[in-house]
């Protein structure tokens, strides 16, 4: 059991949060590059994985079990939100017949 | 093992950029599994079996599901895909290249963090998350139960095709001759006559 080393052992801290960056940053290019409302849900859970990538990284490194009860909980919200997510946008298709995001402008000045 | 961590990382960003680029959102939401497969490794890696398990369960096993029964359920493919004008589009790469560059400037002295605890392995194992979730989050656990409740039915109460009203029908116009007209109605014709 003790030959089990964790990758934060032999990988400097630094190149998990690059990563999380990246991961993050083309999250939010995609959120304003597409048009399709699916795939600017699917862009948000690509955020919510960064984010529970990084704190993972950081309770390994601290060797903390709170970061990792903090993702658990980060995806139970995420389950939740994608649920009503795309409820809504059942909903959508079915009142305005389209899944693009510039369909649903009623709410602007 | 820290190659695996290159590889990991390479499969990750190489396929959260498919998600993106990717035209038929069917091809999107695979890339998108692809990537989440390469996260969970990541966390194998890190040693949190725990937290491997749960995302490969809830994210490929019960989110990307749902994103593909939706996208079959409303019949989505390339040919009925929105795409946004090329300006944009070069507008929104800009904008997430500058957020990544903002993010990596924070970080050029590099990060001055020290281990808070003495280095344990076993810290991602499913005992010490479940100590720490069932004694120091209980109260959290257990309203998260709530938010998954109120979750459902907002889904349901979103989702449903509307019941068809027990209450009389209101007064449309004039394409009904033989039904009773509404009393302002009737107020304004005897005005007009």
């Amino acid at each position: 059991m003790e030959a089990i080393n964790s990758a934060i052992r032999t990988v400097p801290l630094e190149h998990y949060v690059v990563l999380s960056f990246l991961l993050f940053s083309i999250g939010i290019a995609g959120v304003l590059f597409r048009r399709n409302t699916i795939i600017i849900l699917m862009c948000l859970e690509l955020m919510f994985n960064s984010v529970n990538l990084l704190l993972a990284a950081f309770s390994a490194y601290h060797s903390d079990p709170s970061g990792q009860v903090f993702v658990f909980f980060i995806m139970l919200v995420a389950a939740a939100e994608v649920t009503v997510g795309l409820a809504i946008l059942v909903m959508m298709k079915r009142n305005v017949d389209s899944v693009d995001v510039n369909q649903l402008n009623q709410l602007k000045w | 093992m820290h190659y695996l961590f290159y590889l990991f990382a390479a499969i990750s960003i190489i396929s959260a950029l498919l998600v993106v680029a990717a035209r038929s959102p069917i091809n999107s939401v695979i890339a998108l599994i692809v990537c989440f497969l390469s996260i969970a490794g990541h966390y194998i890696l890190l040693n949190a079996q725990f937290l491997a398990m749960v995302h490969i369960i809830v994210y490929t096993g019960a989110i990307m599901v749902l994103f593909l029964f939706v996208i079959m359920l409303l019949n989505l493919n390339s040919t009925t895909e929105p795409m946004k004008k090329m300006s944009t589009r070069v507008a929104a790469v800009l904008a997430g290249g500058l957020f990544f560059l903002t993010l990596l400037a924070a970080l050029r002295h590099g990060l001055n963090v020290q281990e808070a605890n003495p280095h344990d392995d076993g810290i991602g194992l499913v005992r010490s998350v479940g100590l720490s979730l069932f004694s120091e989050f209980l109260l959290p656990f257990e309203v998260s139960s709530v938010l998954f409740l109120s979750a459902m039915v907002g889904a349901l109460m979103l989702a449903k095709k509307d019941a068809p009203s027990t209450l009389p029908r209101p007064y449309i116009g004039a394409g009904n001759v033989g039904a009773a007209a509404p009393p302002t109605m009737d107020k304004t014709e005897k005005v007009t006559v």
